[in-house]
């Protein structure tokens, strides 16, 4: 961390990040806790000095720090070094050959934060931000609400940092994703009803009691983590930006962070022009922004009751919603939904080609993509990266009955022949 | 039994501080006028330059979101409480 303290130099104190600024009207806001526009409820977006930026940071640098989200810390708002979640991201980008050529395409790659760290899923690399951010404000107790990922990686984060922690969940949530997060010590509530719901009292929760809430008044800090995806991916390519990204969206966040880090590299001067169509993946059973970009609605109509196996991605009322539909419309991209069916065999296919179980929204992410492919919308012979953002041993129940029952045999060498000689499993 | 107005703290400086404001009202829509009425300064803060609602506030009425109810339109009776909340959370 030392090349941080060297490279500091912005004329705003210790960070490069300057303001906050609404995303609908422009009004500037200094660096606080808070998440929209006091006058006219706009999302707050935080601004950087670029300048400064590019007059600091080079490939060379980036290429020397440890393999972890924080090699672009200057890229990121915190004012000091990060506390929290030190080791996070540095995933790996996969070639995909197999299973490029199970979709019948050239150049496949598999951003996998199904393995991220510590909670196998790419909520850390937000939470690490978000909690190093608390920190610097002082906050003692922190919290979110969740579909289950980002519950277990504000409850182990906060754990490991020392802070108090009350996680909002659909009481009706996976078992596992309960588990890994009570396990932390997370004073966890269930709330009986939608995720919009807990999203709901959440809110009010953070407004009235003055805590830290992640996706809440910490939000502009939040969402800014899963920037350091796209820094990733850029990188791993070799300092260039693929022709299609395809992400998952729940609330619409990461889509649109994926691109922002691609555009601050291409603004720092660290790759050159580029022309990526970003895609965007929702289960149909909850598919609000795709449905806003299939039917080109500018705003998006909210999904009262969600009915997908995807839980993860199970968000009616998106906060990026219209953001997210925005820039997949602008970057030339699309947005489609696939069948619980869908996303099923989508799970299978990938960890049979790939090696690599991920969660629910995973199989969103691919079997949108095979959607785009037939549809003739990704090119067989241009590049895709595809995100996968969690990890299936999380959603396992999602795979019973999808999947073959073990056979059960004898202790005896016969029984394991005769079982080989059982044409079905040739 | 009034109609309640649940004012976020944010704009409990255009409210004079106060967090529940009883109105009146048939509908959301008047509810809400009857608010500007006592606090104008609330005005420019719900609505938009055209008199729209702003694109990033939510409206409920007894914890349900007036988009799946009849929106502006939604009846009261007189007892429910109307909740303002901005809507960029969560995700």
């Amino acid at each position: 961390m030392t090349d941080f303290l060297a490279t500091r130099g912005s004329p705003v104190g210790r960070g490069y990040a300057t303001n906050l600024r609404c995303r609908v009207c422009g009004k500037r806001y200094d660096i606080q806790p808070l998440n929209y526009c006091t006058d006219d409820f706009g999302p707050l977006e935080v601004e950087y000095d670029y300048a400064a930026i590019a007059r600091v940071l080079t490939r060379e640098q980036i290429e020397r720090r440890p393999y972890n989200m924080w090699r672009y810390r200057e890229l990121l708002p915190l004012d000091g070094e990060p506390t929290v979640g030190m080791q996070v991201g540095g995933t790996p980008l996969i070639r995909a050959e197999r299973l490029a050529e199970a979709l019948g395409v050239e150049r496949l790659w598999i951003k996998n934060d199904a393995v991220n760290f510590p909670t196998l899923s790419f909520k850390d690399r937000v939470v690490a931000v978000a909690l190093s951010k608390a920190r610097e404000f002082g906050f003692r107790t922190v919290g979110c609400a969740s579909t289950g990922n980002l519950a277990n990686s504000v409850a182990a984060n906060a754990a490991a940092a020392g802070l108090e922690a009350y996680i909002f969940v659909p009481a009706d949530l996976e078992r596992a994703k309960i588990l890994g997060t009570s396990v932390y010590g997370a004073k966890v509530i269930g709330v009986t009803g939608t995720y919009d719901e807990v999203n709901r009292v959440a809110s009010q929760v953070a407004m009235e009691y003055g805590w830290g809430f992640v996706n809440i008044n910490l939000r502009a800090f939040y969402a800014e983590g899963s920037k350091t995806m796209g820094f990733e991916i850029a990188e791993a390519l070799g300092w260039r930006v693929p022709q299609h990204v395809v992400a998952p969206m729940a609330g619409g966040a990461l889509i649109g962070k994926i691109y922002k880090a691609f555009s601050e590299l291409q603004q720092i001067g660290l790759i050159g022009e580029f022309a990526c169509r970003m895609h965007g993946a929702q289960a149909s059973g909850c598919n609000p922004i795709a449905d806003a970009v299939k039917t080109g609605r500018e705003r998006h109509k909210p999904v009262r009751k969600p009915n997908t196996i995807c839980k993860s991605l199970a968000i009616g009322d998106p906060a990026d919603g219209y953001f997210a539909a925005k820039l997949v419309r602008q970057t030339g991209g699309y947005a489609e939904d696939v069948s619980d069916e869908e996303i099923r065999k989508a799970m299978v296919l990938l960890a049979k080609t790939e090696g690599i179980f991920a969660e629910t929204a995973g199989g969103v992410t691919l079997a949108v993509t095979q959607k785009l492919i037939e549809q003739g919308r990704i090119g067989r012979d241009e590049e895709v990266v595809i995100c996968i953002t969690g990890n299936g041993l999380k959603t396992q129940d999602a795979i019973v009955g999808t999947v073959e029952e073990p056979t059960i045999i004898k202790p005896s060498l016969d029984a394991f022949a005769a079982v080989l000689e059982q044409p079905a499993l040739v | 039994m009034p109609v309640q107005i649940n004012i976020p703290p944010q704009l409990r400086e255009q409210t004079g501080g106060q967090a529940n404001v009883p109105v009146s009202g048939q509908t959301v829509r008047e509810a809400l006028a009857d608010l500007v009425r006592q606090h104008p300064a609330v005005q420019t803060k719900l609505f938009d330059e055209s008199g729209q609602l702003r694109r990033f506030l939510n409206v409920f009425v007894n914890e349900e979101d007036i988009r799946y109810l009849e929106e502006l339109d939604t009846p009261l009776t007189g007892n429910e409480v109307v909740v303002l909340l901005p809507a960029v959370a969560g995700g």
